[in-house]
């Protein structure tokens, strides 16, 4: 199947913080990401998977090697790839629907067609009662909703999410997964989704990747489907502590502390 | 009394959060107490004369001074003629050097709210541009931090120079006081947009136009209010120098004319009229802060 997203031999260097030398924040990532993947980055702190979505994003262009979409080079930032930040960047001056609305008011959409997709796409997330609040009147989880809303309503081929639950508390942080997959199996969107959570990363990749530090690459990928099971069974914690799901998760954690001790 | 200490004792239901943010909840009454007291303190200490009315005048002597110079009565009895109580108006008007205390107002009004204007449509580009351009940032820095500190009155010699007496050199001056808060803090606003403001629009398809429009300057709009607030407040400030030279009618002149002729009264009905102008229009600009910029502060 063709890539919509391709890495190829993607490296960046960035300038040492003591100005001396430079930091090898990555290098030569080569990788795809093919129709209805949910490709999931994992690795220490520092291993380069923000850099990583900022390569994919155009925020940052690479020092070597390019990204394609569907085979053309990527300049920049575009509507093809949507971004939900770890911090929810959404325009307090707007209200959630103005919020969601956005993007489609800078293509110049008409106000009532705007609106409308607007709120399929708040619907979608679960947010219909909401949409005339001020952004700051909402919880932290109801934000990165928005958030969502606002980078499915551009209608991206790919979404970018960096960390998107971070900032959460457990208990809404395992519904905003659940909540993600359910988005994520109607719209198919090709899905890159940052993470420091093992049991998260196994629990909603179709591709794991781990990441190790200095220079930043990639080390290992695993092809997963627990994601399956809690389509099937529609309970989350149940797929999280089945033996497999276990094994696997202390698996990647030894990979993972292994690199940081071995440094 | 009760009442008072009612106001003392209530809380707002925000200060019952004992743990939260320092300082909030409602300070009105108590604000109300305060001024009560010093103006209770200030009538007391004259009735008893315990200070000479040329160093402190009494309160009745200042409002006597405020019926005289702005005609009070005279207005008054023209109202009564107009609806046809009275024949005709019997009492007269002076004023105090040779306009009464409306026209003083109206043209120190007209000088602090002419330049603060110029100040504001030229400053907030500016201080924008200097937010977002490297070129901007380093050709009017230096102009900028180098006048900021100097004190209006040092630099009011040159302004009669290069402007002569007249009108202009009076609200260049102001503007020079009002300009440099406002680009300031419009350049601070830019820099609080967070990248990931930026980004996101961006990745929505929004062109260095869009994200200027759209983001930044709405971005930057709270700091450019607390800019325009303080401006306004320097504006003040710098009006009665302004209006030390030749000036004919002004709220600065009404006082340095008082100050010469050592009429106390009046001196003190200008600083308190200058005050109460200010204040009503501090007032206003954190009302319009409430309405344009309710976000502030909360993200
Ligand atoms: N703009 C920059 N300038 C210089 N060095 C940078 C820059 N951005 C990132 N780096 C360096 O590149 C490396 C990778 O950073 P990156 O933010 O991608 O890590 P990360 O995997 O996202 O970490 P975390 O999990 O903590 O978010 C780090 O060593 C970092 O110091
Ligand atoms: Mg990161």
């Amino acid at each position: 199947m063709n890539a919509i997203i391709s890495l190829d031999h993607v490296g960046m260097e960035f300038p040492a913080v003591d100005g001396v030398g430079t930091v090898m924040a990555l290098e030569d990532v080569n990788l795809d990401f093919r129709e209805n993947e949910f490709v999931v980055a994992l690795g220490a702190s520092g291993c380069g998977k923000t850099t990583l979505l900022n390569v994919i994003a155009g925020f940052l262009s690479p020092t070597s090697g390019q990204v394609l979409h569907k085979g053309m080079p990527v300049g920049g930032p575009g509507r093809d790839r949507g971004v939900v930040f770890q911090k929810h960047a959404l325009l307090p001056w707007l209200d959630v629907v103005e919020n969601t609305e956005f993007g489609l008011k800078l293509q110049g959409v008409a106000a009532r067609d705007r609106r409308t997709r607007a709120r399929e796409n708040l619907a979608l997330v679960g947010l219909s009662e909401f949409e005339r609040y001020p952004i700051y009147q909402l919880s932290g989880g109801m934000q990165q909703r928005v958030g969502l809303a606002r980078a499915l309503t551009c209608d991206p081929d790919m979404l970018l999410m960096d960390e998107p639950l971070g900032a959460l508390d457990a208990f809404t942080r395992e519904n905003m997964q659940e909540l993600i997959l359910d988005v994520w199996r109607k719209t198919r969107k090709v899905v890159f989704f940052i993470t420091h959570s093992v049991e998260e990363a196994l629990f909603m990749a179709t591709r794991l990747i781990v990441m190790s530090p200095r220079p930043g690459r990639i080390t290992h990928q695993y092809d997963l489907e627990f994601y399956e099971r809690y389509f099937e069974s529609g309970d989350a914690r149940t797929v999280k502590s089945s033996s497999d799901f276990i094994r696997i998760r202390e698996e990647v954690l030894s990979i993972i502390y292994g690199e940081e001790v071995g440094e | 009394m009760a009442a008072i200490l009612d106001a003392f004792r209530r809380r707002s239901p925000q200060a019952v959060d004992q743990f939260g943010a320092p300082g909030r909840g409602k300070s009105t009454a108590i604000s109300a107490v305060t001024i009560a007291i010093i103006l209770g303190g200030w009538w007391i200490v004259t009735q008893l004369e315990l200070i000479r009315p040329l160093f402190l005048p009494s309160p009745e002597m200042v409002i006597a001074k405020f019926n005289k110079i702005a005609c009070t009565e005279f207005y008054f009895e023209k109202l009564l003629t107009a609806i046809g109580i009275m024949d005709e108006v019997s009492a007269v008007c002076h004023g105090f050097s040779e306009h009464t205390l409306h026209e003083h107002i109206l043209w120190s009004l007209y000088r602090v709210f002419g330049s603060f204007f110029l100040a504001v449509v030229t400053a907030v580009p500016i201080g924008i541009a200097m937010g977002m351009s490297r070129l901007a940032r380093g050709v009017f820095d230096p102009p900028i931090e180098f006048y900021r500190p100097i004190p209006p009155l040092a630099y009011l010699p040159l302004t009669i120079i290069w402007f002569g007496i007249g009108e202009s050199g009076k609200l260049f001056l102001i503007f020079l006081a009002c300009f440099a808060p406002v680009a300031i803090n419009a350049r601070a606003g830019v820099r609080s947009v967070s990248i990931e403001q930026i980004h996101a629009a961006y990745s929505m398809g929004a062109t260095r136009n869009q994200v200027l429009r759209h983001v930044v300057i709405k971005a930057a709009l709270p700091e450019i209010l607390t800019g325009m607030r303080v401006a306004i407040a320097f504006g003040w400030t710098t009006l009665v120098a302004a209006e030390m030279v030749a000036a004919k009618a002004g709220i600065g002149v009404m006082v340095l004319n008082a100050a010469r002729f050592l009429a106390t009264d009046i001196v003190f009905l200008g600083i308190v009229v200058i005050g109460a102008v200010a204040f009503v229009f501090d007032l206003i600009m954190r009302k319009i802060e409430r309405t344009l910029v309710p976000w502030k502060g909360k993200v």
